[in-house]
């Protein structure tokens, strides 16, 4: 009997305490359910419809997958653009993850003036909008000064096929947007770093191995969890911004009068599918990479 | 006996020791970081040399970086078309509401979550990495529809709403934030006040709330910059009500042409890049003066609240 009540003020310590827990959480899942599972599930329903709004509300034509076909096989535009923003995104996160870390790696040592070097390098983290991106490439103020424009790099750009010249040509146009993009990131790798015990260094360094060898062999593997969380960040980030070309034409369309919100929203899903897709790339290479060392 | 001695002075003071990194790391280290340094702050010294530029240094090929006198007429003209005071004070708005409700809200969540066992918590933290994936793009139109239905379109309410509920600009970052925060604090003297018969709000309230103040500092700056510079929803959401700096920025052609028609003023008053700069100038110049003033707490913040993620 005794057993018996204990497990029945268990159970009701249990409950209560599930019960406070979802008072806590409970306006996160009402806010789920109306602001985005809600929307996400008309956005699709939209996607295989003709949809036209008139004043007195919407109208719905259903038309099975012809938005979805429209958009991967009569579109000239929309699979072009799909393909140049997965390149383009393949091509910013390993200049990002690699920038940010030699930037993390600088600021993680002694040196004075250290706080004006991290004000520097965190700066575009605050100004970073959609028009203002657009203004300073406008007038040409992304490009690698004076690299880009060079003959030697327009030589040589022409001499590479046109799969390769793409890439390394936004790499040129675009390097300090690129950069630009690593702010958030340098502060991850900075408490990256903090976290690796320092003890292990020490060890190596008595056993040897240089400040090379310990960052390859000791610094990188512990960076791992960061590193896939930076990659991540990276590609939403870059996805989810305002001047996303993809995006954009997404935007363009929806204001179609003749079945633009259709088609747009069958675009989103198909966008959506890409970035899925993109991470689950990202991701698979990382941890995949790592456990071959 | 003196000679090896200053040699070894030398090396040191070259190579470095165990305590100190000589002299040549140094210098390779500063030349390093003001090379990346200089290639962080060119658009922005770009843009503000250009900014100053007379029309006549905007025409002249000798002029690059050092304009032939400090010309602030740009500045007059990009401050009326951007309506500077009033949208200024539209883009505080904008941005200072929602994200105060927003990290208010999250931390709740975030407590929620970091103290309590319950059913299918597992499930809910899913769904709000799940929300920071799905592109805004596949829930926006419904969004705005039913929005234009209540009349609530161009009302700041529309921002509003979904951060009241977790679901504002990159909520789960900061829901992510406040449950690494809390979930970090150690429980005792929460337990010791439920002993003495605290609620779990006024525990929430009281102890966790106080102590987690340096989480709440980084949540509404960022949430503030990131609201500010978001233009996706902002269009979307505010167009033909409220308009903001970067809304202004986006059109600026446009409006620039209303106020300054390109038959009626003379050449040197029609749109240059000079007035553009100033406009993207006036843009960010309140973001860089909060920078400037909390950027202590930008920078370090996040280091001491340890937002690693995993």
């Amino acid at each position: 009997m005794n057993v018996q009540k204990l497990l029945r003020g268990e159970m009701k310590h249990r409950t209560r305490e599930a019960l406070h827990g979802y008072a806590f959480v409970f306006i996160w899942i009402v806010g789920f359910l109306v602001f985005t599972l809600a929307p996400m599930v008309e956005t699709l329903r939209y996607s295989m419809n003709e949809v036209t709004v008139t004043a007195t509300g919407i109208v719905m034509d259903f038309r099975e997958w012809q938005n979805y076909t429209r958009a991967l096989f009569t579109d000239p535009n929309f699979v072009e653009l799909l393909i140049e923003y997965v390149i383009k995104t393949l091509v910013s996160v390993p200049v990002v993850l690699i920038f940010s870390m030699i930037i993390a790696l600088l600021l993680n040592l002694r040196f004075k003036l250290r706080g004006v070097f991290r004000t520097i390098f965190f700066l575009p983290v605050v100004i970073t909008s959609g028009p203002v991106i657009k203004e300073l490439a406008a007038q040409g103020a992304a490009s690698a000064p004076q690299v880009a424009s060079s003959a030697a790099v327009m030589q040589f750009l022409q001499g590479l096929p046109t799969y390769l010249r793409n890439p390394v040509e936004y790499l040129l146009t675009s390097f300090i947007l690129i950069l630009w993009f690593s702010g958030v990131q340098i502060l991850i790798y900075l408490a990256g770093f903090q976290k690796i015990d320092h003890s292990i260094y020490e060890a190596a360094a008595i056993d040897g191995a240089s400040a090379w060898e310990s960052f390859w062999k000791i610094t990188l593997p512990a960076l791992t969890p960061t590193t896939i969380v930076n990659a991540v960040y990276t590609i939403i980030t870059l996805s989810h911004f305002s001047e996303n070309e993809v995006i954009r034409y997404i935007y363009s369309r929806t204001y179609d009068v003749q079945g633009g919100i259709g088609y747009a929203s069958a675009m989103s899903y198909i966008f959506f599918l890409a970035l899925v897709l993109l991470l689950a790339v990202v991701y698979g290479g990382l941890t995949f990479g790592t456990k071959e060392r | 006996m003196e000679i090896p001695l200053n040699r070894e002075r030398i090396r040191v003071w070259l190579l470095g020791s165990r305590t100190s990194y000589g002299a040549l790391f140094t210098v390779f280290l500063y030349l390093l970081l003001i090379a990346i340094g200089f290639v962080y702050l060119y658009p922005l010294l770009f843009m503000f040399v250009t900014s100053i530029k007379s029309p006549q240094d905007l025409l002249n090929p000798m002029v690059q970086w050092v304009p032939t006198e400090l010309y602030l007429g740009n500045y007059v003209k990009a401050f009326r078309v951007l309506n500077y005071p009033v949208n200024l004070m539209n883009t505080i708005l904008v941005s200072v509401a929602p994200s105060l409700i927003q990290t208010l809200v999250c931390s709740v969540i975030g407590y929620g979550l970091a103290r309590y066992r319950f059913p299918g918590k597992h499930l809910v933290m899913g769904l709000i990495l799940a929300t920071f994936i799905i592109p805004p793009q596949t829930t926006v139109i419904p969004q705005m529809l039913t929005y234009r239905e209540l009349g609530l379109l161009g009302n700041i309410l529309s921002l509003i709403l979904p951060a009241t509920f977790g679901q504002g600009y990159r909520s789960a970052i900061f829901i992510l934030i406040f449950y690494q925060t809390f979930i970090s604090m150690p429980k005792v003297l929460e337990e010791a006040a439920r002993l003495d018969g605290a609620s779990d709000w006024l525990v929430f309230a009281r102890i966790a709330v106080p102590t987690a103040i340096p989480a709440y500092v980084i949540s509404i700056i960022f949430s503030i910059v990131w609201y500010w510079n978001e233009t996706y929803l902002t269009v979307i959401f505010l167009e033909g009500g409220i308009q903001t700096l970067p809304m202004q920025l986006a059109k600026f052609t446009q409006a620039y042409e209303n106020l300054y028609p390109p038959g009626m003023v003379n050449i040197f008053d029609r749109i240059n890049e000079a007035v553009k700069m100033s406009g993207t100038f006036l843009n960010i110049l309140p973001l860089l003066l909060m920078y400037f003033v909390m950027q202590k707490w930008f920078v370090e913040s996040v280091e001491r609240s340890g937002i690693t993620g995993e």
